[in-house]
């Protein structure tokens, strides 16, 4: 039999439609998988006893006729969805003996559509990072090379599709954290839009910045993946009441028509020749589809970052406050409230979480708020409505998503603001809620993969992924990790 | 009427404003769906969202909003038709998230004005800044364990009113009297039970003093947490008196936290509170703007009662009460409501409103029994008057009667009925018993006759005879005519 | 502006988190260069833009006021290092 980790949900689902292999066959390819591909460190827990069972039950319902809609695909979850009766620690000592006896919406919203979970993905603690290094459970590796990062914060996510220990996954993205890591391990990730998927039951970063979203083998794999865990969630305030599209059906390959937005503020300095090049050659394809490539401004993009990370930082400080050793996580005695809180909180984060929320804390404080806190809302304003302009015009928009391939684990690591600026491509959409998708296009010079990101319009991820998906089936990206 | 403070160096003002915090009466919590209900087992009205775990996440209860502008309505104040919740970050042991949502910069309720009745019989009006709503706290238990507070989350999310005055006050009775009046409205309209005992209300203290004259602020102190009216006082008292002493001694007042020790009678800082002046207030994002439309503010509106002052107005316009009757009569909502009941079924509402007021409050208050407790039916009191209106018994056998029913609950007619109480109002019955008087008593016969006021004897006697049956007026008009 | 080891010990009270001397001064200058980084806003003159706290356009939903959570206490406390009859503990508070 051919290896079964290579096909794609929608193979998958089709060969065991046709029962050419059972689910629980499926389910044990991926178990042999992750076994094979522990040293990358991209579970933090493991689930595959409950998996097996799960695709037994899956097996059931195929003969017996009512097969879901991802019927017995494993999938694996970011470990900052809450699983009930499974571990979830955020990548953090803060939560390593923390077992939820709840289920976050959009793993509970897979689960019903027949997904296995074969356990929690790696990810950087709290998924505050960019590299996947900074988890209490150690630094997750590239399945293109042992020595390189994973990217982040979604690290485990992007690394086990790409190293196919899951068939999919589910990760977040809060600046930029499915698209990049997607990007350096060559698999397809999409960011919804803000308000697509609830966050209710997700471990909260930035809350008016995060979302959920998968990453995949292909575009297609995303789309079924996204259909499946989107919708409106009442216990989520910010969660969008309108209804979720069949997004499988657009992607058909036509783009004609297409208006494709290039904002020439994504030409930063010093960008690496070998990223221009993978933007024009981009470009080439989606004509080539048969869409319109049009010049578009985004004045005030280089501003998003440091507005981003004012807010990300100011809303981190608060939310994760509430780990304080009391009711769950970490907790170090102290004779004093204080003392315990500090000592746990101290001992139980790690530095760039106590980093971003000591930050976040100081432009939140009294006589800096309107410099920097409110000083970034507005920029924030400025951002979204330099979007809004240019979708006046375009479609959708296409654009690098990180300034390189994947690059050197503990490189980066001495400057924070070095580390912050591989998210200059990313977190833009993030700062105006809209939905970005990374899709592989070609391997860099020294042979790793490069991606490229569509943005579209609040709550226009069709277009999304139709684009996305045509510059997918033009790049013809098949290099594989040698794994 | 402003209070003086007597220095040593010269007299001295309050300026004094209250933050009273009202619990919201609903049955789910601000922003949780679990029960707001008082007095539950440790935790059992507990969600995943009030003991603030990971990936919770809050939604706004329709109801805490409707309960906060009918509040805001009936303290004549502005209504926003937009309001955003904030987030009030520090850390406690009863605070799980390690923020409060509150609303910082734009509340549901904008500013209002409240009359308070004073005892010398005045009235004075204290400014409302504003309302906001926001989430109540959990509790700490002290005293269980040597080392240890013990938490329970139940209060923690249920909705709260926060009340702010502006610094208009200006002595301790006018704090008592302003606080009074903001229980009696929220009990009037169901938006807070007011019951302080179980910490459904209670106030921040805010307390500045100045010397008479002087048209600045001073420094203020806040006391936090105060739980009945008596305290509010004297904690007004206690503080003003310190920064009095400090002031005068050439000390500063530092603007601080302070906790009111009723035991020692003194106020202290609260060390827990040292970062008060940075809670860093920013937009909750878990949440999105509170946007009402006039529909919702008039339903709001429409389901007001009649508020207090109103009523108050209207016992004194329309059934001629004193404006003291009416204030104790509104006051509380469910006094008024049986003295309404009384009096829908009496002619002489200030008749019904006197035996309310003296009788039956005295005879309540002797047996420490609430209205809600009282043995004596609303219609069988004003059954109990009517009969004095028809003459069938006199105000003083009424008195007795009255007695009989708080004691038994019996119907006023059964216990006329069966004691015999009538009153005598046949002439021809009087005139045997006052012939006999007479009759039985000559030497008295005589002495009136030189001193007409000894009548008052022979008023006795007939009522002796008759167990004070006999009606008063009659027995006077009858004897006098025969003694003649 | 400048950034001390003053202001991180601020804000490191502020947060509960407690920095070694030996931190203090990495801190300090990682967080001065972020900030540095942030300040770049300053270019931009931003005086008629209305804060945008939330890239939702929307308003709040208000939920009806029913019961339908609570009522697990040991559930509640499961997860809790130090817990006795389903309350919490912290050391004991002082005021």
């Amino acid at each position: 039999m051919t290896d079964l980790t290579k096909l794609t949900i929608s193979q998958a689902t089709t060969g065991l439609k046709n029962k050419d292999f059972s689910a629980v066959e499926l389910t044990t390819s991926y178990i042999n998988q992750m076994e094979k591909t522990d040293n990358l460190n991209a579970y933090i827990t493991k689930t595959t006893d409950n998996a097996l069972s799960q695709a037994k039950i899956a097996d059931n319902n195929i003969a017996s006729g009512n097969m879901r809609p991802m019927e017995g695909m494993p999938i694996a979850h970011k470990d900052l969805l809450c699983t009930k009766g499974v571990k979830t620690t955020a990548g953090s000592k803060m939560l390593d003996n923390f077992t939820p006896d709840y289920e976050s919406t959009v793993s509970q919203k897979l689960a019903e559509s027949g997904c296995i979970s074969l356990g929690k993905l790696n990810l950087d603690q709290f998924a505050m990072g960019s590299n996947g290094q900074s988890s209490f459970y150690g630094g997750t590796k590239n399945p293109w090379g042992n020595d390189l990062v994973a990217g982040g914060s979604s690290s485990g996510s992007a690394c086990a599709v790409s190293a196919r220990s899951a068939i999919a996954s589910t990760g977040t993205d809060t600046g930029g954290s499915i698209r990049q890591p997607s990007a350096f391990c060559g698999v397809a990730g999409i960011r919804p839009t803000y308000g697509r998927c609830s966050r209710w039951g997700v471990v909260a970063y930035a809350s008016s910045l995060d979302q959920v979203g998968p990453i995949g083998k292909d575009v297609r794999d995303c789309a079924i993946m996204l259909s499946n865990m989107s919708g409106h969630d009442e216990k989520d305030s910010t969660s969008a009441n309108i209804p979720v599209p069949d997004f499988e059906a657009v992607l058909t390959g036509d783009v004609k028509g297409l208006k494709i937005g290039i904002p020439k503020e994504y030409y930063i300095d010093d960008m690496p020749q070998e990223i221009a090049k993978i933007w024009d050659n981009g470009k080439k394809m989606l004509v080539e589809a048969g869409a319109e490539i049009v010049d578009v401004s985004l004045p005030h993009t280089k501003y998003a970052l440091p507005a981003y990370y004012i807010i990300a930082c100011a809303e981190a400080s608060s939310n994760l406050s509430r780990y304080d050793g009391v009711r769950y996580g970490h907790r170090v005695s102290g004779k004093e409230l204080d003392e315990m809180y500090e000592l746990t909180r101290s001992e139980g984060f790690g530095e760039e979480v106590k980093r971003r929320i000591l930050m976040g804390t100081y432009v939140l404080s009294a006589g800096f708020y309107d410099a920097y806190y409110i000083k970034a809302q507005k920029v924030r304003r400025l951002v979204a409505n330099d979007f809004k302009k240019a979708f006046e015009s375009v479609d959708a928009l296409l654009t690098p998503i990180t300034p390189s391939p994947a690059f050197k684990i503990g490189e980066n690591q001495e400057d924070p603001v070095k580390m912050y600026l591989n998210d200059v491509f990313s977190v833009t959409l993030n700062m105006a809620g809209l939905p970005g998708m990374s899709v592989p296009v070609g391997l860099s010079d020294s042979g790793l993969p490069l991606g490229l990101q569509i943005i579209g319009k609040a709550f226009d991820e069709e277009t999304v992924l139709k684009a996305s998906y045509a510059l997918e089936k033009q790049a013809k990206f098949d290099a594989t990790p040698n794994i | 009427m402003t209070a003086i403070i007597k220095g040593t160096t010269g007299d001295w003002e309050m300026v004094i404003g209250l933050e009273v915090h009202a619990q919201i009466i609903s049955q789910s919590k601000l922003m949780s769906c679990s029960p707001a209900s008082f007095g539950a087992q440790p935790n059992e009205n507990v969600s995943f969202v009030d003991s603030a775990f990971p990936g919770m996440l809050p939604v706004v209860n329709k109801e805490c909003v409707r309960q906060a502008v009918r509040t805001g309505l009936a303290l004549g104040a502005k209504i926003n038709k937009k309001s955003v919740f904030a987030r009030k970050n520090y850390f406690y042991a009863d605070l799980p998230q390690g923020y409060q949502i509150s609303q910082a910069d734009q509340p549901t309720v904008g500013e209002g004005v409240v009359t308070i009745d004073l005892q010398d019989g005045t009235t004075k009006e204290i400014g409302i800044e504003r309302l906001h709503i926001e989430q109540d706290a959990g509790k700490s238990i002290h005293d269980q364990h040597p080392e240890k507070s013990f938490i329970d989350l139940n209060r923690s999310g249920v909705g709260l009113m926060e009340i702010v005055s502006n610094p208009d006050i200006r002595s301790a009775e006018e704090a008592g009297a302003y606080f009074t009046k903001i229980q009696t409205i929220v009990q009037y309209i169901d938006s807070c039970d007011g019951i302080m005992a179980r910490g459904s209300m209670r106030a921040d203290v805010n307390v500045s003093v100045r010397r008479v004259g002087d048209k600045n602020l001073g420094t203020r102190t806040e006391c936090k947490n105060i739980n009945s009216v008596r305290f509010i006082k004297q904690a007004i008292m206690v503080e003003a008196t310190r920064q009095v002493e400090i002031l005068e001694n050439g000390g500063v007042i530092d603007q601080e936290t302070r906790l009111f020790d009723a035991e020692k009678g003194e106020t202290r800082t609260m060390r827990s509170k040292e970062d008060a002046h940075d809670y860093r207030y920013f937009p909750d994002p878990d949440l999105l703007p509170v946007v009402i439309d006039d529909e919702f503010i008039n339903e709001c509106k429409d389901s007001l009662p009649e508020l207090p002052d109103t009523k108050k107005e209207r016992f004194i316009n329309e059934f001629g009460l004193s404006s003291y009757d009416g204030a104790v009569l509104v006051a509380n909502k469910k006094n008024a409501s049986y003295f309404e009941k009384v009096a829908s079924g009496v002619k002489n509402k200030k008749l019904a409103a006197n035996w309310v007021v003296s009788e039956l409050f005295g005879a309540l208050k002797k047996a420490e029994l609430d209205i809600n407790d009282c043995p004596v039916k609303a219609q069988d009191l004003a059954e109990l008057i009517s009969l004095i209106e028809d003459n069938t018994i006199s105000g003083k056998i009424a008195k007795e009667v009255f007695a009989d029913m708080f004691k038994t609950s019996k119907k006023p007619a059964v216990i006329v009925e069966e004691k015999g109480l009538k009153q005598i109002t046949d002439t021809g019955a009087i005139e045997g018993i006052i012939d006999t008087v007479i009759t039985e008593n000559p030497n008295q016969v005589a002495k009136v006759k030189e001193n007409p006021k000894l009548i008052g004897w022979f008023v006795g006697q007939v009522m002796q005879k008759t167990a004070g049956k006999a009606n008063p007026a009659m027995v006077n008009k009858l004897l006098a005519q025969k003694l003649k | 502006m400048s950034f001390s080891n003053d202001d991180v010990k601020k804000v490191a009270k502020l947060s509960r988190i407690r920095i070694d001397d030996k931190q203090l001064e990495q801190y300090t200058n990682d967080i001065q260069k972020v900030l540095g980084f942030m300040e770049q806003l300053n270019e931009l003159n931003t005086d008629n833009v209305e804060p945008m706290a939330n890239p939702l356009d929307g308003v709040q939903v208000l939920r009806n006021d029913e019961i339908k959570d609570g009522g697990y206490p040991e559930t509640i406390v499961n997860n809790a290092t130090d817990d006795t009859m389903n309350f919490f503990t912290v050391p004991k508070v002082v005021e």
